[in-house]
C-alpha cells in the first residue's frame, strides 16, 4: 500500500477550526470507555441491588420497626408508597456507596491512562491537556448521573412492584400526585449527582498525581470519609457547613411542602466550591506535568 | 580511529542550520530531572526533511527522553525545538497531527481490540474526517500485517503484534514526520525485516522518519543520516556519506618479509605503517588497493594474503559511545 491509496490529505484535513462534531467524537469514545468497562458495569449492578435489598427486607419484615430521624421517616413510608424505596435508597447510598463508585471511576481517569501508557499516545495525537481534563470530567459527570439515576429508577420500579404507587404523602404530611413525587425524585437524584460530582473533581485531581489507579481511588474515597469523620465531631461544628459531605442527606428537605431549599442550596454551593477548587488544581497540576509514564 | 566529533552545539556545516528544510530542529535542548540527573544535555538535532534519521545510542543515553521532549510530553529545562518548522510548545496542536509517533513501546487498553484501540486514538484526533475512520484504521492495520487480528483483544496480542499495532497507530493518517522509538523491539527477524522495509517505503514516499535504536545494525541499512547519543549528549550527527568519508580504510599484508612490505607501503606514502609478526599494516588513504598489490609484487615481496579492512559502522559507534550498542549481549 502506498500513500496514494490512503485517503488523500484534503479529505483527512488539517485542523483549521475545531468542529463540534469532531470534538464530540472523543467525548463519545470516553463515555464508551466508562460505560463499557466491565468493572464499572459491575459497580452499577451493585448500586442497583441496594434498593432491591431495601425493598425486599422491608417486605419480608412486614414493615414493622421503629427508629428516629430522617432516615427512619423515609423507611417508614415505604410500605405506604413504593416511591419511598427510591428516596430511602438514595439516602443510604450517598454516604459511602456512591462516593466509592465515583472514586473508582474518577481516580482511574488519568492515572489509569498513565498506568497503561495510553496517556502519552493521547497527548501525542494531540489531545490538549486542558481538553483531555475536560473530556475526562465530562465522563465522570455522566458516571455520577448514571449512578444516581440507577438507584432512583431501580428504587421506583421495585417499590411499585412490591408496595404499589399512588399519591405520595410527603414528610410534612401533605399529599401530592405520584407524578409530582417522581418530579421530586428527579430533583433529589440531580442533587445527589451534583454532590458526588464534587467527589469526582477531587478524584480527577488526585488522578493527576499518580500512575497507580488504586492509590488515586483509595485517596479520593479516604478524603470523603475524612469529611464525614470530621462531620461527626461536635467540637468543630463551626466548619461543618463547609464540609464536603455535610448536606449530602439534606435532600430530605425537598420532600417537604413547601420545599425548604436553604440547606440544599448551601450544600450545592459547598459542592460547587469543592468542584471548582479541585478542577483548578487538577488543571494547574496536569498542564505542568512531565508525562514520563 | 580519528573521527571529528562535532560539538553538540555546533552542527555539521553541511546541514542548514537556520531551520529551512529541517523536519526536526532543536537547540540546546536540555532536560534536568528533579534530583539533578541530566538526561538530555544541550542536544542540537538537525533532521533534514525527507531523511531517514537513525537516532542511536546505548540504552539509557537519553534517546527516549529526547523523544518525549520533542513530542511535548516532557517540558525541557532549557532550549527549544521545532517540528516541521513549527515552534514548541506554542504550535504543538497545529503540527502534531502531521507527526506519527511510537514512544517507548506500544501502549493500549488491554481489554479493547486492536481495532477499537485505534478507533479510540482516531476519535481523539480533531483534525481527521470521522467518515474515513474505518477505512484509515483498516489500512493502517493492513499495512503492519494485523488485519487478521484486528478484532482480537490487545491483551492477547504477542509482543510483536503489540509493536505492530503501535506502528499502525502512527500510520492512522498520512504523516509528514514519523518518530519511531525502537520500532523493532520484540519483533522476530522476519518482523524486523518488515519494519525496515516499511521504513524504507515511507522514506521513499517522502515521509521524514526519525527512528531510534540501540542496535545500529537494525537501522544502518535504511538510514540516510545518523545522530549518536552518549550519556545525554549528541556525540556525532550527519549523513552516512559524511560518516563513510571519515572512515579509515586499512590494508593488511601477510608476508614472510614484513620489513620489505613495510618499506613498499611507506614508499607509496601510506600512513601509519607498522609491522607485525608475519605481516604489515597501513592506512590506505587515497591510494588504490590494486596499486599497492602491484608495487608489492614488483618489489618482490611474497604476498600471501592482502586484505582491505573497512571498519564497520558498528566499530565507529562503539568508538564514539565507548560501549557496545547491544548492551544486552
Amino acid at each position: 500500500m502506498s500513500l496514494a491509496e490512503a485517503p488523500d490529505r484534503a479529505t483527512v484535513g488539517r485542523l483549521t477550526r475545531p468542529n463540534i462534531a469532531r470534538s464530540l467524537r472523543f467525548v463519545r469514545s470516553e463515555l464508551g470507555m466508562v460505560f463499557r468497562r466491565r468493572r464499572n458495569q459491575a459497580l452499577l449492578g451493585v448500586l442497583a441491588c441496594i434498593p432491591i435489598l431495601i425493598a425486599v427486607a422491608i417486605k419480608v419484615s412486614g414493615g414493622s420497626g421503629g427508629g428516629n430521624g430522617n432516615g427512619a421517616a423515609l423507611f417508614g413510608s415505604i410500605t405506604e408508597n413504593g416511591i419511598f424505596v427510591a428516596y430511602s435508597a438514595l439516602f443510604v447510598v450517598i454516604p459511602f456507596f456512591l462516593p466509592m463508585a465515583v472514586s473508582v471511576v474518577a481516580g482511574d481517569s488519568l492515572s489509569g491512562e498513565a498506568n497503561t501508557g495510553t496517556l502519552r499516545y493521547l497527548l501525542a495525537v494531540p489531545v490538549g491537556r486542558s481538553r483531555l481534563l475536560a473530556v475526562k470530567y465530562a465522563g465522570i459527570l455522566a458516571w455520577c448521573i448514571a449512578c444516581s439515576a440507577v438507584v432512583a429508577v431501580v428504587g421506583v420500579l421495585i417499590g411499585l412492584i412490591l408496595f404499589g404507587g399512588g399519591d405520595v404523602t410527603l414528610l410534612s404530611g401533605t399529599s401530592v400526585s405520584f407524578a409530582s413525587g417522581l418530579g421530586r425524585l428527579t430533583i433529589v437524584a440531580a442533587y445527589v449527582a451534583a454532590n458526588i460530582a464534587a467527589v469526582g473533581a477531587i478524584g480527577l485531581f488526585v488522578s493527576t498525581l499518580t500512575e497507580v489507579p488504586i492509590a488515586a481511588m483509595a485517596t479520593t474515597l479516604g478524603l470523603t470519609i475524612t469529611s464525614q469523620v470530621l462531620d461527626a465531631v461536635p467540637q468543630i461544628s463551626a466548619i461543618h457547613p463547609w464540609l464536603l459531605s455535610h448536606y449530602w442527606q439534606q435532600f430530605i428537605d425537598i420532600l417537604r411542602d413547601p420545599m425548604d431549599l436553604d440547606k440544599v442550596g448551601h450544600g450545592l454551593l459547598a459542592s460547587a466550591t469543592y468542584a471548582l477548587l479541585f478542577l483548578s488544581m487538577a488543571w494547574a497540576r496536569f498542564n505542568n506535568k512531565d508525562v514520563s509514564s | 580511529m580519528t573521527l571529528t566529533e562535532a560539538p553538540a552545539t555546533d552542527p555539521p556545516s553541511t546541514v542548514d542550520s537556520v531551520g529551512a528544510g529541517l523536519a526536526i530542529q532543536s537547540d540546546g535542548l536540555t532536560k534536568r530531572f528533579r534530583g539533578g540527573q541530566v538526561a538530555v544535555d544541550h542536544v542540537a538535532l538537525r533532521v533534514p526533511v525527507g531523511s531517514v534519521y537513525g537516532f542511536l545510542g546505548p540504552n539509557g543515553s537519553g534517546k527516549t527522553t529526547t523523544i518525549r521532549v520533542l513530542l511535548g510530553l516532557i517540558f525541557p529545562t532549557e532550549g527549544a525545538h521545532r517540528l516541521l518548522g513549527e515552534a514548541f510548545p506554542d504550535d504543538a496542536a497545529r503540527v502534531l497531527p502531521r507527526v506519527g509517533a511510537l514512544v517507548e513501546g506500544p501502549a493500549f487498553h488491554p481489554y479493547l481490540s486492536g481495532q477499537a484501540n485505534l478507533a479510540r486514538l482516531d476519535a481523539a484526533d480533531r483534525s481527521v474526517d470521522p467518515r474515513t475512520a474505518r477505512q484509515r484504521i483498516g489500512q493502517a492495520l493492513d499495512r503492519v500485517g494485523l488485519a487478521a487480528a484486528a478484532g482480537k483483544r490487545y491483551r492477547n496480542y504477542s509482543l510483536g503484534m503489540r509493536q505492530r499495532l503501535g506502528i499502525a497507530a502512527a500510520l492512522l493518517r498520512p504523516r509528514d514526520l514519523l518518530v519511531l522509538d525502537e520500532p523493532t523491539n520484540g519483533l522476530d527477524p522476519q518482523g524486523t525485516r518488515e519494519v525496515r522495509h516499511l521504513i524504507r517505503q515511507l522514506g521513499d514516499e517522502g515521509v521524514t522518519v526519525f527512528v531510534s535504536s540501540h542496535l545500529l545494525s537494525e537501522v544502518e541499512q535504511v538510514c540516510s543520516h545518523v545522530g549518536v547519543m552518549s550519556v545525554g549528549r549528541m556525540v556525532w550527527q550527519g549523513s552516512l556519506t559524511e560518516l563513510a568519508a571519515q572512515q579509515q580504510v586499512r590494508v593488511h599484508v601477510a608476508t614472510t618479509s614484513p620489513a620489505a612490505a613495510a618499506r613498499v607501503l611507506t614508499g607509496l606514502a601510506l600512513g601509519d605503517v607498522s609491522t607485525v609478526d608475519g605481516g604489515a599494516h597501513a592506512v590506505l588513504g587515497d591510494t588504490k588497493p590494486e596499486h599497492v598489490v602491484e608495487a608489492l609484487v614488483a618489489a618482490g615481496v611474497g604476498v600471501r594474503e592482502f586484505t582491505v579492512e573497512r571498519p564497520s559502522l558498528e566499530d565507529v559507534f562503539v568508538g564514539l559511545t565507548g560501549e557496545g550498542f547491544d548492551v544486552s549481549g
